[in-house]
């Protein structure tokens, strides 16, 4: 073993001469690894091994490892060279020449810098600190104190250069110099010195001082100068720039640039976005201050601040005293803008032109005149809108003064709603001049039961149950307190019940509802499933109290109209076009038990089913599904009109009767009143409670209802002219229409609408495709070819969880790894082995080489001293 | 009497002893005929005005007579006028017998009259007193029991009873029903039976055709509270046991039974009836009363008849009729075409639905029934069914598709695929009577396609199914017959854990303003 590698580290020698490719080619260092298997498209790294090659690397580096270790074993000293970047095989040797270059300058700088007083080198370009100009702040700019550093003092340089040249001045003029300093010879070098340090530091802070005066004056200048030229901009008339730009000088497209960059929007940092919480948080501390403040009036002491003083408070208000003036507010706006580009121009943009700055302000200032304006605009709608809020618009969420603005657009359609609304702005002046007194609280507790909620509203006009329901909202808002979101679940529910309650009053309070519905809706996005409850609790009960009477009488009486509001409820708050919906489908089978079920036998109940239909249309009217109930409803209530009931031919679907005490509800008692008839929207009182005096009214009230009726059978031929058995559907009230109730008879815009009825239903498409099944896809074939799986991994066990494979994965590279790491470590001892015998051979070889040379020179030694004996002896 | 009279003057004050009096004249009248007088008290008291009074009376009449029949102190056999036997020769014993027996008529006379009484305790009272004196006098019979053929029963007293009952001015259904328990007994049961049809013949014939809802009500009432015995071994429970020739006895007899359950039917239904009474009848016909008639084609003419009334009786008649056709083997020419002229929009409406629906099933369950005609069945369901509420279209839809099952070449009507795609006007008529006329063979179920569109999730789910080739299996419609609205909506309000409910996203501001307003713009809120 021992022999073996010398010989072939001899032949590493040779061959790290010879080329890789002699190597490779021959065939006596080549060791072909046999393959089991030849696996096609598979690329082995591994057939061919160089086991020469590679052992001689490996000897190669174990002698500059392990033997260099070996050898510097129980030695305490080494060499260790430190130069830079020696041990650093990343780095370039250049890079290691420059290095070590520089640190040797620093160093060489390092000791001449013992006597440098100014402490630290200043890098300069053209006498100019460098570091000065890097800041671009230099608003001084004197140059005085840079040129010192460049002039050399005699003395300055005798104390620097001239420890040495000191003392040979004091060696060469040492005889006079004697006399005069007298006191001073005793000095010692190390005092001279120490005396110079000091004098130079007092001459360096002198000049400092100097050099802050300075400054303060140079500032001070600019600042008086400033005032001077505001006053000189302010002077200069705009309208002079505006009679002559021609004349002014184009600007240079480089000044442009850096204006515009100027001007150009700098990411400020904005305020955090505030979360839900926090907004509500805020919200109920702005309710909380209000009502606070509102306590504190109530008690009587005026606050001397001049918030309480303030009219209006916009929401954008920063609440810093700063007052929109209508009057000059252009002005201020104008001024505005000049002094924002001051205070970011004042450094280096004086030389602008004065136009372009007043332009660029101009710009700035009128976005600003139109937000105002925007704003101004919000508010007085506000104002408006018959809120008497006394100027607490801020209170209002985003979505309510939306909601207002719509509101006002679509009150604007309709005259009659204007003079609602006119009503109400009279209401709300009268508000107004009472809201003083009876100002709302700013903050509400949860009703904790309906009673409680009523006892709330009770007494408050429609508005301000909305506010009161509004306020008692935010102040229990979820995120403020653990138990708010299940009282405001409950309020919910105490909502729907007091609308109910609303509806049922005589007169009923369809107002009052209006106004809620906001609220309610709002409750409702936050509570879907507690609204949804409650209102599937309320179609429950009235549907089981219904199907109890139906199944007592055979037919029940029409819901009052607490329910005819909850259903229209249902559909403001519940998607009506869900396939499936836990509210409204119930809420639609609702509708379609009372159109069948309920007996019409007067004009109220007629009222109650038009409104009915009216909601059932809405329900379906953007699914397009389809209500048998609805048209059994319509065709029965054009029954109704039809005056000879005896000629046969009309089907009438129950709960309708062919003849009977009721089945001439509509019928004109007096055929001339359709002459004086105009189409009126009926009222939806008239389903609880109906007073028509005369005949005429009467008349009317049936034209009315026989108006809305024919509308909803055009807007029905709309909705179902698609579906395939549409005529058939029809066919009744076409008969009806065409046959009984000639257009002869009514009014000239009822006889339009009949004429498109019939109209529609003659143009629908009677032929039809013949009913087939839907193609199915055919079902396969069972396919016999392999299924193919790519494979990524071949041998690893498939089947099991990723985590399982990378853990197994792991396990096997630890494996390996471990035994490499011993195969490693047996080759190093073997290694180490090797290299101690052969040192120990080594050692024994010499040890055998001196003996002989010693015996030899003995043997010499003795042999000539027996020589010289037999040669005495002869 | 004139005692009577003080006391009926301060009796406000004590009720409480005027009972006690009550108790103290019975002894008194029970102990020695001297005091026999003092019936006239009791029976002043049963004329009262207070009803209190009343039916402490009758309780005391009750107590005597009962005693005084147990006695035998009443006179038996054909009783002399009451001046003739004063002045007649009887001894003071038959005079006392007399007396008390015409004072037991005056009583039954006027507990008969207390049958019209305005308060039910009164009448329940008398009704009770009546029915105990009858068993007193089935045991121990007031008349002569000379010749052999004559089973002893109070048929008077019974007759004058079921006459009484059956008032023409008041429902005396609450009385009748107390009755019920005395009809248990199967004695009394035949003989009532007997004295209906008599009354009502007498009654009817009367009021010549005329109908008397009152009456009739108050007779059906008590026929139907008739609970007929099924077999002969159950007839055991008699009021009065004959000591001889029981076995003969028409009333021990179950056939007689039958013959007179069926008489007095048949002379019921004769007359003619008001509407709601002929469906009630219908209702109850097939279960409670063909069953028990000896020969129960005899209802045929009345079923014939009503099946031709038209409507909802004739929905009902169906269900006698089907009895009859199935168990007794009647024939009856064109029953598929007048079913088939049965199917009304009204038929998904009316209360008996559920019923039709399930009758019909039976009857178009048969496999050899033309192909045209379950076509035309399916047809003209399906054209009904674009009328029809969510409830019975969830019964009709399915039962079309079981008829298509049944006979699969009607599978043409939703699968009829064709080389070209012609386009055709739906060939059926709805207002042919003739099923086989009707070209329903021709058309297609594109009523279901329309269905398909239906607002109801169910049903639109359920008119799906023709778009795939149906399953073998039938449908159950058992299930969904009975189904009400509010069962249906309960599906959609029962809380599921997953249920959620999602929102109208678009905001509401008013009551009647949004996008797609309908409401608003016919009404306004006033």
């Amino acid at each position: 073993m021992g022999k073996a590698p010398k010989k072939k580290n001899l032949a590493d020698k040779v061959r790290k001469a010879k080329a890789a490719t002699e190597i490779k080619n021959n065939p006596f260092e080549v060791k072909i690894n046999r393959k089991k298997f030849d696996v096609l498209g598979r690329k082995s790294k591994h057939d061919v091994g160089l086991p020469g090659v590679s052992r001689s690397k490996a000897i190669i580096k174990r002698k500059e490892t392990l033997l260099k270790e070996y050898k510097q074993k129980n030695k305490s000293n080494k060499f260790i060279d430190r130069r830079l970047g020696e041990y650093d095989a990343k780095m370039a040797p250049e890079d290691k020449i420059l290095q070590r270059f520089a640190i040797e300058r620093q160093r060489a700088h390092g000791k001449r810098d013992v006597y440098n007083l100014n402490e630290e080198e200043e890098l300069t370009h053209y006498g100019q600190s460098l570091a000065e100009i890097e800041k671009f702040n230099d608003t001084v700019g004197s140059d005085d104190e840079s040129e010192e550093k460049g002039l050399l003092s005699a003395e300055l340089t005798a104390s620097h250069f001239g420890g040495g040249g000191g003392l040979l001045r004091k060696k060469t003029s040492g005889g006079y110099q004697e006399d005069e300093q007298g006191g001073q010879k005793i000095k010692s070098r190390q005092e001279l010195i120490e005396e110079l340090i000091q004098k130079s530091k007092q001459e360096k802070r002198e000049r400092q001082v100097q050099k802050e005066e300075a400054q303060e004056l140079t500032e001070k200048l600019d600042q008086d100068w400033k005032s001077i030229q505001a006053l000189m901009v302010k002077k200069t008339p705009k309208a002079e720039n505006v009679d002559k730009p021609e004349e002014k000088a184009k600007p240079e497209e480089y000044d442009m640039m850096v204006r515009e960059l100027g001007f150009e929007m700098k990411a400020q940092p904005s305020e955090k976005m505030k979360s839900p919480e926090e907004l509500a948080k805020e919200e109920k501390e702005k309710l909380q201050k209000l009502e606070a403040d509102r306590l504190r009036r109530m008690m009587g002491d005026e606050g001397g601040d001049g918030v309480q003083s303030q009219v209006h408070m916009s929401a954008d208000d920063l609440n810093d005293g700063f007052v929109l003036d209508k009057d000059d507010k252009k002005t201020l706006a104008y001024q505005d803008g000049k002094w924002n580009i001051e205070e970011e121009t004042e450094d280096d943009k004086e030389e602008e032109g004065e136009s372009e700055e007043e332009e660029g302000s101009e710009a700035e200032g009128e976005n600003e005149e139109d937000d105002d304006d925007e704003d101004d605009v919000e508010e007085e709608e506000e104002e408006g809108s018959g809120e008497d809020e006394d100027g607490h618009s801020d209170l209002e969420s985003e979505q309510e003064s939306e909601n207002e603005e719509n509101d006002e657009e679509e009150e604007a359609s309709s005259s009659r709603q204007q003079q609602q609304q006119q009503t109400l702005n009279r209401e709300e002046l009268k508000a107004r001049q009472e809201a003083a007194k009876a100002e709302l609280p700013y903050t509400f507790a949860a009703p904790e039961s309906y009673e409680d909620l009523k006892d709330l509203l009770h007494g408050h006009t429609p508005d301000n149950q909305r506010l009161i329901v509004a306020r008692t909202q935010k102040c229990n808002h979820p995120s403020l307190a653990a138990g708010n979101k299940l009282k405001l679940q409950k309020l919910v529910g105490f909502l729907m019940e007091y609308m109910g309650e609303l509806a049922t009053r005589s007169p009923p309070e369809l107002g009052t509802i209006d106004k809620l519905i906001p609220e309610l809706y709002a409750l409702c996005q936050m509570f879907p499933e507690a609204a949804g409850k409650s209102m599937q609790s309320i179609l429950g009960d009235a549907a089981h109290s219904m199907e109890e009477a139906v199944e007592v009488k055979g037919h029940a009486a029409f819901p009052t109209l607490d329910m005819l509001i909850y259903l229209k409820v249902t559909a403001l708050l519940f998607p009506t076009s869900d396939f499936r919906h836990p509210v409204t489908t119930p809420a639609l089978l609702f509708i379609s038990l009372t159109l069948t079920k309920c007996l019409v036998r007067s004009l109220q109940d007629l009222t109650s089913g038009l409104v009915l239909c009216c909601l059932a249309v809405e329900y379906v009217s953007l699914s397009k599904r389809f209500l048998p109930e609805l048209i059994n409803f319509l065709s029965g209530t054009l029954h109704l009109a039809v005056q000879d009931k005896a000629s046969a031919g009309c089907m009438v679907v129950p709960p309708f009767r062919l003849s009977g005490k009721y089945s001439d509800l509509l019928v004109l008692s007096n055929s001339e009143s359709c002459s004086s008839w105009r189409k009126e929207n009926l009222p939806l009182s008239a389903t609880q409670q109906l007073e028509l005096k005369s005949d005429l009214n009467k008349d009317h009230y049936r034209l009315n209802c026989l108006s809305t009726c024919l509308d909803l059978v055009k807007r029905c031929c709309l909705l179902y002219k698609d579906l395939t058995s549409f005529t058939h559907i029809f066919q009744p009230i076409r008969t009806l229409l065409s046959k009984h109730l000639s257009s002869q008879m009514l009014p000239s815009p009822l006889q339009e609408l009949h004429s498109e009825i019939l109209e529609a239903i003659s143009s629908a498409s009677v032929t039809h495709t013949r009913l087939v099944f839907e193609k199915k896809k055919p079902i396969p074939l069972k396919l016999f070819t392999p299924k193919i799986v790519e494979v990524l991994d071949y041998g690893k066990k498939r089947g099991s969880t990723r985590e399982e494979r990378e853990k197994e994965r792991l396990k096997h590279k630890y494996k390996k790894e471990f035994k490499g790491a011993l195969r490693e470590i047996r080759k190093d001892s073997r290694f180490l082995a090797r290299e101690k015998l052969s040192e120990v051979m080594n050692r024994d070889a010499e040890r055998k080489r001196k003996v002989k040379e010693l015996l030899g020179s003995l043997a010499t030694q003795e042999g000539e001293w027996k020589a010289l004996k037999r040669k005495k002896r002869k | 009497m004139a005692p009577a009279k003080k006391r009926n003057v301060s009796s406000k004050a004590n009720a409480k002893k005027i009972k006690i009096d009550f108790e103290g004249i019975v002894e008194r009248v029970l102990k020695s005929r001297k005091h026999a007088n003092d019936v006239f008290d009791v029976l002043e008291f049963l004329q009262s005005e207070k009803e209190k009074d009343v039916i402490c009376a009758v309780d005391a009449c009750c107590k005597l007579f009962c005693t005084l029949l147990k006695r035998k102190d009443l006179f038996i056999g054909k009783l002399p006028g009451e001046d003739e036997a004063i002045k007649g020769e009887h001894s003071p014993d038959e005079k006392y017998k007399i007396f008390m027996r015409h004072r037991y008529n005056n009583c039954v006379e006027i507990l008969l009259e207390h049958l019209h009484h305005e308060t039910h305790e009164v009448k329940e009272s008398a009704l009770c007193c009546l029915m105990k004196f009858a068993a007193e006098q089935g045991l121990h019979p007031l008349e002569d029991l000379d010749w052999s053929e004559y089973f002893s029963f109070p048929r008077e007293l019974i007759q004058a009873v079921v006459h009484n009952i059956l008032s023409q001015s008041l429902d005396n259904s609450l009385l009748i029903s107390r009755f019920q328990e005395f009809l248990e007994m199967d004695d009394i049961r035949y003989y009532v039976m007997s004295f209906i049809r008599d009354n009502v013949a007498t009654v009817m014939n009367k009021s010549k055709g005329a109908v008397l809802p009152v009456y009739q009500s108050n007779v059906f009432t008590l026929m139907l509270n008739i609970n007929m015995p099924s077999q002969e071994t159950e007839l055991t429970n008699f009021m009065v046991k004959q000591e001889t020739k029981h076995e003969d006895w028409k009333a021990a007899k179950l056939h007689d039974h039958k013959r007179a359950f069926e008489r007095m039917w048949l002379g019921f239904l004769k007359y003619k009836l008001p509407n709601s009474m002929y469906k009630k009848i219908l209702v109850v016909l097939h279960d409670s009363i063909l069953p028990h008639m000896s020969k129960p084609t005899l209802m045929i003419d009345f079923l014939t008849a009503a099946y031709d009334v038209g409507g909802a009786i004739s929905l009902l008649a169906l269900n006698g009729l089907f009895v009859l056709i199935h168990q007794h083997n009647l024939d009856y020419p064109d029953f598929y075409k007048k079913l088939y002229n049965l199917l009304e929009p009204s038929v998904f409406h009316v209360k008996y639905r559920a019923r039709f629906f399930h009758l019909a099933n039976l009857f178009l369950s048969s496999s050899h029934l033309p192909v045209y005609l379950v076509a035309a069945f399916a047809k003209r369901l399906a054209r009904l069914a674009l009328t029809a509420p969510p409830t019975a279209l969830l019964i009709v839809l399915p039962f079309i598709y079981n008829l298509i099952r049944r006979h699969p070449s009607c599978r043409v009507l939703i699968h009829k695929p064709s080389s070209e795609d012609e386009l055709l006007e739906d060939p059926y008529v709805m207002e042919e009577v003739d099923p086989a006329l009707c070209h329903a063979l021709e058309s297609s179920l594109w009523e279901i396609k329309t269905l398909q569109k239906h607002y109801h999730p169910d049903v639109a789910k359920a008119a799906m199914l023709i778009n795939t080739p149906m399953t073998e299996q039938e449908d159950d419609i058992s299930e969904v017959l009975e189904i009400t609205s509010y069962e249906l909506m309960e599906r959609d309000l029962k809380p599921t854990e997953s249920k959620s409910f999602p929102l109208e996203f678009e905001t509401a501001a008013h009551l009647l303003e949004g996008r797609g307003e309908v409401l608003g713009r016919h009404f306004c809120l006033a």
